[in-house]
């Protein structure tokens, strides 16, 4: 089965794992803007990332027949730098109209600081102003409840975002429902200890139905599989779900929310 | 939607592993329980109780979601106003 993977970090994997990737049925991929385990000092460093997410990695992606997307953004981790955050904010729009820029993200909170949300509504501005689509990041563990709540908070007081344009990523058991229930789409990431497993995730869907849920491997450069995706296809099938219900999920939705960015031209394989 | 398996395809193809993982929880307790010192005070341990005891009780929620919920820090829905933004 062909498969979209919505959320993961290649510039954190080797060339192989593109070729793995492949393999397994993998066709197209979009990689938000994250942190790189270590704060980075000035805008610079961002312009250049921004630079490999939008030139280097769409070629490497290409030589394995993968179209590969990104979203662009400073991290909810470095958003602690206010001063930092407004630069790289303000540099961002240099890259919007490089064809494989889908939006925003992934913006979000981290430990729910003042500094983040702030941050946070900086990149909600930016959004607007562009007509961009946002992609979500949701703290981990004991800060995940509180940030998603905090999140949503910030986007439903605002009228101006279309939450179905929105994507909010790494919901688990206690916030799927509040993020689908207010109309946005929300990502399941499929990761060692700190989120998902492919059996929670289909339990997920079992509950809460396939419609606007995506699922992720968030392959990045820590513990985490790049091919967490097949791992849900095979335990689904294994469950005895269709086919067409499997395929929605890891096909068809993140191909219908990507859509609604002016940059997204995917080609469907032969 | 609901799973396509019936309780008993459930049970039989998810024993052993439910099975192996009790018992890594157990071993996980006995290492704590032979390990030099005395974490009861510690509030982690409070919370590892708690979540034992709600995986035994039956209630309306999903037990997934009563213990996601009991590790998760509260949220405070004045939270915009306490940060002045």
């Amino acid at each position: 089965m062909y498969y979209f993977d919505p959320h993961i970090h290649m510039v954190s994997r080797t060339t192989d794992d593109y070729e793995t990737l492949a393999k397994m049925g993998c066709v197209g991929m979009s990689e938000p803007a994250f942190w790189a385990g270590f704060d980075r000092g000035s805008v610079e460093s961002f312009r250049d990332y921004f630079r490999q997410l939008t030139d280097f990695e769409p070629k490497r992606a290409a030589q394995y027949g993968i179209q590969h997307y990104t979203w662009l953004c400073i991290n909810a981790k470095e958003a602690e730098n206010v001063e930092l955050s407004r630069e790289v904010i303000k540099m961002i729009p240099e890259f919007l109209e490089k064809p494989n820029v889908l939006g925003i993200g992934e913006i979000g909170l981290n430990k729910n600081t003042k500094n983040e949300a702030t941050i946070f509504l900086e990149h909600m501005e930016l959004a607007i102003e562009y007509n961009q689509q946002i992609l979500i990041h949701t703290p981990h563990l004991a800060d995940k409840y509180q940030g998603t709540r905090m999140i949503l908070d910030m986007l439903i007081a605002d009228s101006r975002i279309e939450p179905s344009r929105v994507l909010v990523d790494h919901v688990e058991e206690h916030t799927a429902k509040q993020v689908l229930d207010q109309g946005f789409w929300a990502g399941m990431t499929l990761y060692p200890v700190t989120k998902c497993t492919p059996q929670r995730a289909a339990d997920i869907i079992e509950m809460c139905g396939a419609e606007r849920l995506l699922v992720n491997s968030a392959g990045d450069w820590g513990p985490s599989k790049p091919t967490a995706v097949p791992d849900l296809i095979l335990e689904m099938r294994r469950r005895g779900h269709s086919e067409a219900l499997i395929r929605k999920v890891v096909y068809d939705n993140p191909i219908e929310f990507f859509s609604q960015s002016q940059n997204f031209s995917f080609t469907h394989p032969e | 939607m609901s799973i396509p398996l019936n309780s008993q395809q459930v049970l039989d193809r998810e024993y052993l592993e439910i099975r192996g993982k009790i018992v890594e929880l157990a071993a996980s307790l006995d290492r704590l329980e032979r390990a030099e010192g005395c974490v009861s005070d510690d509030n982690r341990m409070k919370l590892i109780s708690q979540g034992l005891q709600i995986l035994l009780e039956q209630a309306d929620q999903t037990k997934a979601g009563q213990i996601q919920m009991l590790f998760s820090r509260v949220y405070e829905d004045n939270w915009r106003n306490q940060f002045d933004i």
